[in-house]
């Protein structure tokens, strides 16, 4: 047990100096601002719901010295993010590209309004040509038979 | 008509549950990788245990074969290693280490302490061709065929039922 917890510190302890090791080797802060707003639109793929931009994992340290140095050789946003999505799929985009397996997503919400709408829209209408005392709340909606009452 | 009432609501009821159900059944980690089906990508490394010796893509040309990307520094790694070992005693398909982000010493320590399933390791020492091959959590392992293709791509541990249900039938395929 004891073995146990100290490998997984000591895993922790190398993660930690790794992440040290390689600090971010931008002295153009123009480009580091690109940097930084290319990888926050970027997934990380070890925590996921954090961005590139934002993760202290090891592999998100290394894929953001990767896209300033691509940055750093002139490439432009498009093809940092192409390279991105060869390796990760499309998995890696907090704005999923919309094409047909993504449809649900990005028009499933306004079909399901529109479809309450529409719903709504008929119910509505029927009840407006209800008469009047079909809202009566005094009103019994199963008549007792006669023989019964009293 | 009246039955509809009641209908509707069961309807969308178990549509939910399908849907719900489906969603249960999808693992977040499991990324489905974009890079089964294409060619891998081009590497050359040198082996761990020999830095004069160069291994490239090209040199695997012709042969079906299993990249297995592990670390020292690994725990789920150690874990899965047994099962390396045994694996590769079958002699089924040559196995390739890629030791990521890892120094030299520790990766010949590891291997000589644990066992040594792999026909040679590459050393990535910056993790870039981990990065190209899309590898995210280490162990993973990879399948590529005769023509250099990545067939199949396992995240995390191997574990026996995969190896034998899955790899195993796939390397035979890709062999027959």
């Amino acid at each position: 047990m004891v073995k146990i917890f100290l490998s997984i510190s000591l895993t922790f302890f190398v993660l930690l100096g790794q992440a040290k090791e390689a600090p971010l080797a931008a002295k153009n802060p123009e480009l580091e601002a690109r940097m930084m707003r290319i990888t926050s639109e970027l997934r990380c793929l070890v925590c996921q719901n954090q961005t590139i931009a934002d993760s202290h994992a090891d592999l998100a340290v290394d894929l953001r010295n990767q896209v300033l140095e691509q940055l750093q050789k002139g490439q432009s946003d498009k093809q940092i993010v192409d390279y991105m999505t060869a390796r990760y799929g499309d998995f890696v985009l907090y704005r999923p590209p919309v094409n047909e397996k993504t449809a649900i997503l990005w028009f499933g919400p306004g079909l399901l309004l529109l479809i309450s709408l529409g719903i709504l829209f008929v119910v509505l209408r029927r009840r407006s040509r209800m008469a009047p005392e079909a809202f009566d709340p005094d009103e019994p909606e199963v008549q007792v038979p006669d023989g019964l009452s009293h | 008509m009246r039955y509809l009432k009641f209908l509707v609501p069961l309807g969308i009821f178990l549509g939910l549950v399908l849907f719900l159900g489906a969603g249960l059944k999808l693992d977040p980690r499991e990324v489905p990788s974009p890079l089964i089906g294409k060619p891998a990508p081009a590497f050359a490394l040198t082996r761990m245990d020999n830095p004069e010796q160069t291994i490239r893509r090209e040199d695997m040309l012709g042969k079906v074969w299993m990249l297995n990307v592990w670390a020292s520094w690994c725990v789920a790694c150690r874990e899965e290693h047994p099962l390396v070992v045994e694996f590769s005693r079958l002699k089924l398909l040559p196995i390739y280490g890629l030791n990521y982000k890892d120094t030299r010493v520790e990766g010949m320590k590891w291997v000589s302490r644990f066992g040594n399933p792999y026909d040679a390791s590459l050393f990535d020492q910056d993790g870039r061709v981990g990065i190209d091959f899309g590898v995210y959590g280490v162990p993973e392992t990879f399948i590529m065929d005769r023509q250099g293709v990545i067939r199949y791509k396992h995240i995390g541990p191997l574990t026996p039922d995969v190896l034998r249900s899955t790899i195993e039938p796939l390397v035979r395929q890709l062999n027959g």
